[in-house]
């Protein structure tokens, strides 16, 4: 792409070379501060502005869908924490949601309220990171490491509840491994107590900051149309207008039991996608504290399904009784037969529409999984909206998108 | 709108090709393969149906049915209705092509791309059919059923114990 200029003006002394208009190639990774995760773009830019831009991925592929083939159902839930391991714990339990319909458990309500928690922290820890990040990729490093204290609380609750923090494994079929402690509860308050005004604080920081502002609007805009021709879900449609959550179109783990708002934006631009990230940890906020509202009216003791031969038995019923102890060494050594049939289940995840397609033969491992990640999908519509804009422009599109690379490739 | 009126609509307009059944409350559909776009294109069009969100494109290898061995599975929805619907085609391993979806839905390049990846699905007409996970070097396609996870030389880990 070469362009000649036939002459320079006579008073300014160019060198030759610098009279041919040339375009630039700047590659964006795999490995780049800029893009957050393994992934490459190759932009074709003349000056600041992107004229074109080519997407490799598959970077960390990991043949998640051919591995899950042969592990039995327990064994893929590690596999979904590293889809978008920003909020394993939503992967965990749509997986969970997703065997439980193969199978037809019903799970009691308390449970259903213990996921509802533990997914909305999910949430929120991947909101902000996102967040945290357009504010990093425009300059302002500041709120980044205020937000990375605030994950750091939710990570303590997760590790309290399940042992783990960044790749949770969190649950079983049909509940959780243990009950909350009296430690999880605790810290669960304080993060209540201590988020709004955190939060309340980030955004002081941001969202009537001029620097941000004149960043982030206007960049990357994303129309409605467009979204949903690029199958787009999650907060980056949402940021589009289209007000579609697959909890409340398709309610699961008593999702319908809650009152909240569906934050939307009208621009698609970065800057809304920011307000709609963060508008949705607010909303989440109030579903925790509903959440706890209403299991205070519970049986606190209950915290799984009763399925025997599909959820754990007590250990001093396996010393103890026969029926225990088989299930238990059926169960440990991943010999539970889950029912023949297929099933599609979706879930609301930090990204969007988290989809779990699912083929049972009737046998130990499913005979064929495939999972709906958000971030492949919607990471098509990036070279549509960033073309013609500026370089910097589509660095802050490309982290307002939140594109997880474990989530890209699987 | 339900699922009798879909049923209803399709079998006005294309008889008695297709087939229906409901697994886990989700209506599924087989068609021809070669009817594929056709079928998608109406419930595109069709003013009150409006099946224009493409959750999902994947594909299924089966081996034990002879000349049709690819499954190629839509997960369609139309946002309007709040309705989900899976369409199914089937096409032979040794000649899988079915029409590309990518001038209804753009968002169905990617989609092809990765199960053309996998599986080896040829959709014709689409504007890039290139590898998109895996290297492009590659010359076969990993999700098929014929290639095992384990070393298949391996005889201290019998199936019976371990599973497929």
């Amino acid at each position: 792409m070469t362009e000649e200029i036939t002459q320079a003006p006579h008073h300014i002394q160019l060198s030759e070379e610098s009279l041919v208009k040339q375009t630039t190639t700047l590659n964006l990774g795999p490995t780049h501060p800029a893009t957050h995760g393994i992934f490459q773009n190759i932009l074709e830019i003349d000056g600041e502005r992107v004229l074109s831009s080519k997407q490799e991925l598959g970077y960390i592929h990991r043949a998640f869908e051919k591995i899950a083939e042969r592990r039995s159902y327990y064994q893929v839930t590690p596999l979904t924490d590293r889809l978008n391991y920003c909020s394993a714990p939503i992967n965990n339990i749509g997986w969970h949601l997703t065997v439980e319909k193969l199978i037809g458990i019903k799970t009691p309500k308390r449970v259903d309220y213990l996921r509802v928690i533990i997914m909305e922290l999910a949430r929120i820890a991947d909101h902000l990171v996102c967040n945290s990040v357009i504010g990093v990729d425009t300059g302002a490093l500041t709120g980044f490491t205020y937000v990375f204290q605030l994950r750091e609380k939710i990570y303590d609750i997760w590790e309290e509840v399940c042992g783990s923090r960044l790749t949770t494994n969190i649950g079983r079929f049909g509940g959780f491994e243990r009950n909350f402690s009296q430690t999880a509860w605790d810290r669960l308050d304080a993060l209540l107590k201590e988020f709004p005004k955190a939060i309340k604080e980030f955004e002081d920081l941001l969202v009537r900051n001029r620097i941000f502002m004149d960043r982030c609007q206007g960049a990357g805009p994303l129309t409605a149309e467009m979204a949903l021709n690029y199958s787009v879900t999650g907060p980056n449609l949402r940021a589009a207008g289209i007000d579609y959550d697959v909890r409340v179109a398709q309610p699961y783990s008593s999702y319908e039991d809650f009152t909240f708002n569906i934050p939307i934006g009208t621009t698609g631009d970065v800057y809304d996608r920011f307000m709609v990230r963060q508008g949705e940890i607010w909303e989440s906020l109030s579903i925790i504290q509903q959440a706890m509202d209403k299991l205070k009216d519970l049986d606190p003791s209950v915290y799984h399904a009763d399925i025997p031969g599909y959820y754990l038995p007590e250990k001093q019923e396996v010393y103890t009784k026969m029926e225990a102890l088989i299930y238990h060494f059926k169960i440990v050594m991943g010999e539970i037969d889950i029912p023949k049939g297929e099933v599609y289940h979706a879930i609301e995840g930090g990204n969007g529409e988290v989809g779990y397609y699912v083929i049972s033969d009737g046998g130990r491992s499913p005979y064929r999984v495939h999972f709906r990640r958000p971030c492949f999908i919607y990471y098509q519509v990036f070279p549509e909206i960033i073309k013609n804009g500026l370089l910097s422009d589509a660095v802050v599109t490309l982290s307002s998108l939140n594109v997880i690379a474990g989530e890209l490739d699987a | 709108m339900n699922y009798d009126n879909i049923k209803e609509l399709l079998t006005a307009k294309f008889g008695e090709q297709i087939q229906y059944d409901l697994q886990h409350d989700l209506l599924n559909i087989t068609l021809p393969a070669e009817m594929n776009l056709k079928v998608i294109q109406f419930l595109y069009d069709d003013e009150v149906l409006r099946f224009r969100f493409l959750t999902d494109i994947t594909a299924v290898h089966l081996p034990e049915r002879a000349g049709e061995e690819l499954n190629v599975v839509y997960h369609l929805h139309s946002l309007e209705n709040n309705i989900r619907l899976r369409l199914k085609v089937y096409v032979p391993i040794e000649k899988p092509d079915v029409f590309t979806l990518t001038s209804l839905y753009p968002g169905a390049n990617w989609m092809e791309r990765e199960t053309y990846d996998f599986f080896g699905v040829n959709f014709v007409g689409h504007p890039n059919l290139k590898r998109i996970l895996n290297a492009d070097e590659m010359d076969y396609f990993p999700l098929r059923k014929e290639y095992t996870l384990e070393d298949p030389q391996r005889t201290d880990k019998d199936d019976e114990m371990f599973g497929r």
